[in-house]
């Protein structure tokens, strides 16, 4: 039994954690935030130059062959640093995607330029009606010889003002809501027929509405096979389920750092407020609640690691602790910083959110809560 | 990062899983497995088998009679323990007063105490609160007076938990008033129990059960040799006991179990009836105590990960009292929900070994399900109030 991380992946995390003390105060992130793609290119090179790109692919796709614990290691630290450049579309979900079901052609056309921080992309996994219900697709796709004809609307598609490729899950197949029957498509978003209306998002990213028109395909473009997209589909969503998950932990420890802080330093009624019972034992229960996330981290981590039956209710347990945790803590720094933890100025507020944000996608709390009692009465 | 056991720990998971299910008392085991309150040779029984087995100090230093275990074997075999449901060792001997005693005693306070406390051969209880000294601890009143060879002991301690079958207690007691702060001055007495001037009077708790004492102290004879270690450092002795069992406080096996017979229970239909596990609402809050469950496991885990490593437990490990009580009586509460009506019959000579089970009220043990959840609401008062506990994260771990 070993809760430490081995050498490979300290040196990974000394990597992200110099490179966001030196390269990425909040001052720069309100930057990158605020321009018009929402995030930095040069950032995102410096990511794919020092190699954190490449963590979750295979060696010879150009990956660094990391797993799930890498994984988190990535993302609890860039939650610390509330990065916004698009990892999660761009390596977690795409990536996700494209790792598992694209062949050789479409790896070296899209995967590898993503890891070398060329091409962006995304994973449109959201539609208006379907909540948390990935199957939920009524996005068509209608075959035609060799051709594909694309219908319909994609909403949240994270990155999508960005990208240069969208995967896109579309029903060729079945009910609007089976497993069998969605296919993956590779869109090239400068096709005939595609339109965005890019918006920012309360967390400070980008993301887009995206309608399909009749956009016509060629049948290299699918990923995978015909009708069997679901799984790859489900898998990267699992994993962007830990990462957020991470990043939700990192955050939530910074909040809980500088609330901290803060309590020592601000003084009331001639004492820092830190010195009142009431404010202490709040803190309290926030450490306690990163300490009990991380553990469940912890567990989801190797449990998907090992592939044992546990992942899925482990996964479920993860992201419900941090739904409610998670905003618990958000809530509270908020709070304990009073009238300064209600300004635009201060991070603490943009961290807040971001946790808001987080608890809001791939399944909230009660989302997450109820599946694991479906599996817990079975 | 793994949290997998090495051969050597999973066989003496199966030798300690392999001891209970065979070589355990049978008829303990099965009160347990009833709910029927144990008697006091039961507890001694139980003892005296754990002894003979070379099991009976799980924590001590083998030269003296420990076991040796390493502190992922003393893990793995409280889940046996709780698994089996049989009952925790009674710490006040084993694991208080005896590590005390090999700490800051003298030789001789050794060769003469420990065998028999190893042995189980003397039953001995706490003397630390006091009517007026609860969480404030340092306010306690019992007075130690020099007199000659002996103190002089005077005074009250509360709380004294089954003290009705104690021969020992040990005690903070004051030797000196006349000091700068509270916490020194105060020592730690050793005390027979079976003499002139000591009274032990029943607590009732809540559910109805003897568990604690009043035990007085009326110009009790303490001969100075019974001091440990030095006069008025009594309090420094105290607290490192307070530290000694860090892991294992929080109950996790415990909890563990009971969530999972919880569980098994929810899932049985009872006269045809619908199953309580048909019930989402119930489910979800069963699925959120498994959560907090698996948390504190893990945080447990990590703490005994460190501490096998030989490094001190991390900060992590001083959540577990607070989150693993709160959890106990969350399980408690999904009791007495589960059981419903079936948890209002106040019939508590129904779980004797010899009660007829065709008299018996309930499907099962449900009408115990109240009872424990009144008697539990002792152990987020207990051993430092979980308030307590938060003023000390509040203070050490988090600075403020």
């Amino acid at each position: 039994m070993d809760f430490s991380l081995n050498d490979v992946q300290s040196m990974l995390a000394d990597s992200i954690e110099k490179f966001i003390a030196n390269d990425y105060d909040f001052k720069a992130r309100q930057k990158y935030s605020e321009s018009k793609t929402g995030y930095s290119q040069d950032v995102w090179q410096t990511f794919s130059e020092l190699g954190w790109t490449a963590v979750p692919f295979r060696e010879e796709d150009g990956g660094f062959d990391g797993g799930p614990v890498e994984m988190t290691v990535v993302m609890e630290r860039f939650g610390r640093g509330l990065i916004v450049e698009p990892y999660l579309a761009n390596i977690v979900l795409a990536g996700g995607v494209l790792r598992r079901a694209a062949n050789e052609t479409q790896k070296s056309e899209w995967l590898s330029p993503i890891i070398a921080g060329e091409l962006q992309a995304t994973l449109a996994f959201v539609e208006p009606q379907a909540r948390y219900d990935i199957s939920n697709i009524a996005t068509t796709a209608a075959q035609d010889g060799d051709r594909w004809s694309i219908n319909g609307r994609k909403g949240y598609v994270l990155n999508g003002g960005n990208a240069d490729l969208l995967i896109v899950p579309a029903r060729t197949a079945g009910g609007q809501s089976d497993y069998e029957g969605i296919t993956l498509f590779g869109i090239g978003s400068e096709l005939a027929g595609v339109s965005f209306r890019d918006y920012q998002t309360i967390d400070g990213q980008r993301a887009a509405e995206i309608d399909f028109s009749d956009v016509t395909l060629s049948s290299d473009k699918v990923i995978g096979e015909v009708n069997k997209g679901y799984q790859s589909l489900q898998a990267a969503i699992s994993d962007a389920t830990l990462a957020v998950s991470a990043e939700a932990i990192g955050i939530m420890s910074v909040l809980t750092e500088k609330t901290i802080e803060y309590s020592k330093s601000r003084v009331q009624f001639g004492v820092p407020i830190s010195s009142f019972q009431a404010l202490q034992h709040r803190m309290v229960e926030m450490y306690t609640a990163c300490e009990q996330s991380r553990s469940l981290m912890m567990w989801a981590a190797m449990a998907i690691a090992d592939g044992n039956d546990e992942s899925e209710s482990a996964l479920h347990a993860l992201k419900y602790q941090i739904g409610t945790a998670g905003t618990r803590v958000g809530e509270e720094a908020v709070q304990i910083h009073g009238g300064m933890g209600v300004t635009w100025e201060l991070d603490v507020a943009h961290y807040f959110k971001r946790l808001t944000a987080i608890n809001l996608m791939f399944g909230n709390a009660d989302w997450h809560l109820d599946r694991l009692a479906a599996t817990t009465a079975s | 990062m793994n949290a997998t056991f090495t051969a050597d720990e999973l066989a003496f998971r199966t030798e300690v899983r392999h001891f209970f299910e065979n070589e355990f008392p049978g008829d303990i085991l099965e009160k347990q497995t009833n709910a029927v309150p144990l008697t006091r040779d039961d507890v001694v029984r139980w003892h005296k088998k754990m002894f003979e087995k070379g099991w009976a100090a799980p924590n001590w230093p083998q030269e003296l009679g420990g076991t040796g275990w390493s502190p992922v074997q003393k893990y793995l075999f409280a889940d046996e323990q709780a698994r089996v449901s049989a009952p925790p060792f009674l710490s006040f001997g084993v694991s208080m007063v005896g590590p005390i005693i090999y700490t800051f005693g003298s030789e001789e306070q050794k060769q003469r105490f420990l065998p028999d406390i190893l042995q189980f051969n003397t039953w001995w209880c706490q003397g630390y609160s006091e009517p007026g000294a609860g969480s404030d601890l340092a306010s306690l009143k019992t007075r130690a007076d020099r007199n000659g060879d002996h103190y002089v002991v005077n005074g009250t301690k509360s709380w004294t938990t089954l003290g009705q079958y104690a021969d020992w207690i040990f005690c903070l007691v004051r030797t000196s008033s006349d000091v700068a702060r509270r916490q020194e001055g105060i020592s730690f007495l050793l005390i027979d129990m079976n003499q002139p001037g000591v009274s032990v009077k029943p607590i009732v708790l809540l559910d109805g059960e003897h568990e604690v004492n009043e035990v007085h102290f009326d110009n009790v004879k303490v001969p100075l040799e019974n001091l440990v270690g030095e006069e008025g450092k009594g309090w420094t002795y105290g607290k490192v006991l307070l530290q000694h069992e860090r892991t294992g406080i929080a109950g996790v096996a415990d909890s563990k179990y009971r969530l999972s017979r919880l569980k098994a229970r929810t899932a049985l239909s009872i006269r045809g009836a619908t199953p309580l596990s048909a019930d989402r609402i119930f489910m979800r809050k069963i699925a959120a105590a498994e959560v907090e469950l698996k948390a504190l496991e893990y945080t447990e885990l990590r703490t005994l990960a460190s501490v096998a490593s030989g490094k001190a437990p991390g900060p992590e490990s001083s959540i577990l009292k607070i989150a693993g009580t709160e959890l106990r009586q969350a399980i408690d509460s999904l009791r007495l929900e589960a059981s419903a009506y079936y948890a209002l019959p106040y019939v508590r000579d129904q779980y004797v070994a010899d009660f007829p089970e065709d008299k018996r009220i309930g499907e099962g043990t449900e009408t115990n399900a109240s009872l424990t959840y009144f008697n539990d609401r002792k152990v987020s008062i207990f051993g430092g109030s979980n308030e307590i506990q938060k003023n000390i994260i509040a203070k050490h771990v988090l600075g403020l």
